[in-house]
């Protein structure tokens, strides 16, 4: 607990439990669309702090997290499709596989001194590589999708039963919400703990400058690998509850590139580097989609929505360009004390 | 201590250190120096890893170390700054210097006390603090050495760090290193251009030019050997 | 037709389509090699070129390679606009922003597209559309031989342009040198601007060809800026010869591998291709080896 809050103004630390706890409240007071919607927001901010540990803390450009993403979904969707196990268990091999698969890019990748733009390619490269190879593998359903069974959308409120319905993701919305809220959090928690370590300390002397951190006596190959397998994992839990939470799987939607940069777009605009970036960065961007998919049904032009958001983003990369929650930290007096000051 | 035999390296067909050989004893300072373009932070990155030699040995302790990267020369015990120093920019001056110490410290919070003590030799104030960005050159140069230091290397080498010290800050770093050594017995070899500090540090100079040695000894034997003069003639002195 | 000629048929396919994909990539990779700046909107551009000679072909009636000349210019002024008003201040900012400026203008560019055109399907229907040159045994769609020859005419002309202009000359100074391109005198910003601008105008002119093979609909552009992407990559990044031959690689490889296995895995075969050679020449094909 100490080292989780450690240098943390007394008043931040209170305004995040506060925010969390109201999260938690969350659906006691919404349902329905509001719900699905902060659904959509944790998830995305459970990817993008994936993505973030990646990019923002390592320094290593994913364009092709989608691919960690489908792989966690199809690892844990084709289990419960063919042989009725549980997400839970599902997760393992997701871990496994996504882990496996960005552990064998960031080997090829970093071995052969593939940088920056490169490396960005070779991931895209990959997922889409590996997209293809999907759509034509009859086991999990190819390029017509797989399916998962949708039961029980309501349970009953006795004890067993909703500790059923967490056991196997299946039930209600906020059921959902709860899981991939304490996703978010525990990603969070993660992260921030694993920052104040040696990994956390070397990810930022490598993004900082390669060569120091090598005289230094750091391995970066071992360190770089090591941030792609926990990006990769963290980014595979996601792929698991979007496979439940959705039911459907199309490689050609979950392996897209547009679902790797819908991710990263969050942290970009949220502060990338930052622990709140990603959150912060998933709730503004989830929450001005809906607001202009709203407004384009009352205009009733198609575009409308995507145009607008391009603006905007233009628009908070030009005026804040290192990110919101960097401005915003400043605004409310927020940040971090350095432990020695 | 520090041993190169042969080192030998071109880049494509031009020769950058040519069949090298000289040696730092254990405890000393020892110089290396040659006009611009000798090929001296050539042999600092074939010592530690940076660069791969053609042909010959670095050695360590009579160990053989070529070849091995630059982390594992690290842990070796070769600690580096680069002329062009590379600060980690966005970490502040504490946490640059404490992922240094993390080489040897247990855990950070170990390291964290190992950089303020190297902190604190190398006479940092208030900068400790200071995002390492906002540092001026030679405070830029100085947490370059704090970062090579931290990592508690048994031998140090220092490419340049003198280079655009006002004269009272090159005494300050002279007498630094003087201490370090002196207190406990740390191996130094330092490439330099500003005389007045090898003069005052070192007791072995080895001189090259294209690289290949051309003198080596006591620094006021060196000054005055002919090929050396020769070497510095036409260009002009820093 | 034999088996064989079955074959030679596909590949002189793949490499007419080829050499207007390489017109693509040209453009990102001059762009690239002269400013380090990844262009993620280049797939975007050549579908605004696509619309672009659609809409000149349905008010003035004219055909799209004679096009080229409008709507290239339109992208040029489009492109020195954009490097002027936008992407300078990125030049030197971290990759991710300049990536997500780009990303940026690609949707504005993508959804703008959509809200004046729609999203069905548009095509130009020239009067030689179905016409084909009879070789031996071949038959050569005129479409393809045209815009292919249109293609490799434009490439040859910029690569006039670098060699034989001083702006060329001063532009291809800034990509070696940046810092002794200014020290010299050169107006760095300024070549920017006219860079991004042809970079943006080989697109529009590859649209303007794409256009007579295929139909086009707003949200085409991501798949051809990862074509593009992948096509200057194998080449070699910022390198015009690396550009071409990387394009009718690609439109060989795709070609043959409609073919040889189901048309559906032909971009595996690219992707393939790419990540081999970036694991075995990560400068590409033609790229300059870097120490």
């Amino acid at each position: 607990m100490r080292s989780l809050f450690e240098g943390v103004p007394a008043r931040a630390a209170w305004g995040l439990v506060c925010v969390i706890v109201l999260l938690y409240l969350a659906p006691l007071v919404f349902g329905g669309y509001v719900l699905s919607v902060l659904i959509l927001c944790c998830y995305l901010a459970v990817l993008g702090q994936a993505w973030n540990v990646m990019m923002g803390f390592a320094g290593q450009l994913s364009l092709g997290h989608a691919l960690y993403i489908g792989l966690g979904a199809y690892a844990s969707g084709a289990l419960f499709f063919h042989f009725g196990l549980g997400p839970w268990i599902g997760l393992i091999p997701a871990f496994i596989v996504a882990g496996a698969m960005g552990a064998l890019i960031g080997w090829l990748g970093f071995r052969f001194g593939i940088r920056g733009v490169y490396f960005a390619l070779l991931t895209i490269a990959f997922a889409e590589f590996v997209r293809i190879l999907f759509d034509h593998w009859g086991w999990i359903g190819g390029s017509s999708g797989m399916f998962l069974l949708v039961q029980n959308r309501n349970i009953d409120m006795d004890a067993a039963s909703i500790a059923n319905a967490f056991w196997t993701l299946r039930g209600p919305n906020w059921v959902f919400y709860y899981v991939i809220l304490t996703g978010m959090v525990a990603c969070l928690v993660t992260v921030r703990l694993l920052m104040r370590t040696r990994v956390g300390y070397y990810w930022l002397a490598i993004r900082e400058d390669q060569e120091a951190a090598q005289a230094m006596g750091i391995n970066v190959l071992r360190y770089k690998l090591l941030a792609v397998v926990i990006s990769a994992m963290m980014t595979a839990f996601g792929g698991v509850f979007y496979a439940f939470y959705n039911n459907t799987l199309y490689p050609e939607s979950i392996f897209s590139i547009d679902r790797s940069i819908e991710l990263l777009l969050g942290v970009i605009i949220g502060g990338i580097g930052t622990l709140f970036g990603p959150i912060l960065g998933a709730f503004a961007l989830t929450w001005l989609g809906e607001g202009l998919s709203i407004t384009q049904e009352w205009f009733d032009i198609a575009g409308l929505k995507l145009l607008t958001y391009g603006v905007a983003m233009l628009a908070i990369i030009l005026f804040r360009p290192a990110g919101l929650w960097p401005w915003l930290r400043r605004l409310l007096g927020m940040e971090e004390r350095r432990p020695d000051a | 201590m520090l041993e190169v035999r042969g080192l030998h390296k071109s880049f494509r067909g031009l020769v950058a250190v040519n069949e090298l050989s000289f040696a730092v004893a254990k405890g000393s300072i020892g110089a290396l120096i040659g006009p611009n373009g000798a090929g001296k932070t050539t042999v600092f990155n074939l010592i530690t890893g940076a660069l791969r030699p053609d042909r010959g040995q670095v050695l360590l302790d009579g160990k053989d170390i070529t070849g091995r990267r630059p982390d594992q020369a690290c842990r070796d015990g070769i600690g580096r700054t680069f002329q062009v120093a590379k600060p980690l920019n966005d970490l502040t001056v504490e946490e640059n210097v404490m992922i240094g110490a993390l080489r040897a410290a247990r855990g950070v919070a170990e390291a964290r006390v190992e950089a303020r003590r190297v902190l604190d030799l190398l006479a940092f104030g208030r900068e400790a603090t200071k995002p390492a960005h906002e540092l001026t050159l030679p405070d830029r140069k100085r947490l370059e050495v704090a970062k090579a230091l931290a990592t508690k290397p048994r031998i140090l080498l220092l490419d340049e760090v003198m280079a655009g010290l006002r004269p009272t800050e090159t005494d300050q770093m002279v007498e630094v290193f003087r201490r370090l050594n002196q207190e406990t017995g740390l191996t130094i070899l330092l490439i330099e251009h500003v005389m007045r500090a090898v003069m005052a540090l070192s007791g072995h100079v080895t001189v090259i030019n294209y690289g290949s040695l051309i003198a080596e000894g006591p620094p006021d034997q060196v000054v005055r050997d002919q090929a050396v003069l020769d070497c510095y003639l036409g260009q002009e002195a820093d | 037709m034999l088996p064989i000629e079955f074959y030679f048929d596909a590949a002189i396919k793949g490499l007419l389509t080829g050499s207007v994909y390489a017109m693509l990539a040209v453009g990102l990779s001059i762009i690239f090699g002269v400013m380090r700046v990844v262009n993620f909107a280049h797939g975007e551009m050549l579908v605004a070129g696509m619309f672009g000679a659609y809409l000149v072909f349905v008010t003035l009636g004219l055909d799209p390679i004679l096009a080229i000349p409008i709507v290239a210019l339109v992208m040029f002024l489009f492109g020195v606009a954009l490097q002027r008003g936008l992407i300078d201040r990125f030049i030197t900012a971290p990759e991710h922003q300049q990536f997500l400026v780009l990303i940026g203008v690609a949707l504005i560019l993508t959804n703008g597209l959509d809200m004046i055109f729609g999203p069905d399907a548009r095509n130009v229907q020239v009067p030689y559309a179905f016409a084909s040159f009879e070789v031996g045994p071949f038959f050569l769609d005129n479409v393809r031989v045209y815009s292919a020859i249109a293609a490799l005419a434009l490439i040859a002309l910029l690569y006039l342009f670098f060699n034989h202009t001083l702006t060329g000359k001063a532009i291809r100074a800034c990509a070696d040198n940046n810092r002794g391109a200014q020290v010299v005198g050169l107006n760095v910003s300024r070549l920017y601007a006219i860079t991004f601008g042809i970079g943006a105008a080989c697109a529009g002119a590859a649209g303007c060809l794409l256009i007579m093979v295929i139909d086009v609909t707003p949200h085409l552009g991501a798949d051809f800026t990862l074509l593009a992407f992948t096509i200057v990559i194998i080449g070699g990044l910022g390198s015009m010869t690396g550009a071409l031959l990387g394009g009718l690689l690609i439109g060989v490889s795709e070609a043959m591998a409609g073919i040889l296995i189901q048309p559906s895995l032909k971009s595996s075969f690219s992707f393939g291709l790419l990540i081999l050679v970036l694991l075995l020449r990560p400068n590409g094909l033609l790229g300059k080896r870097s120490s």
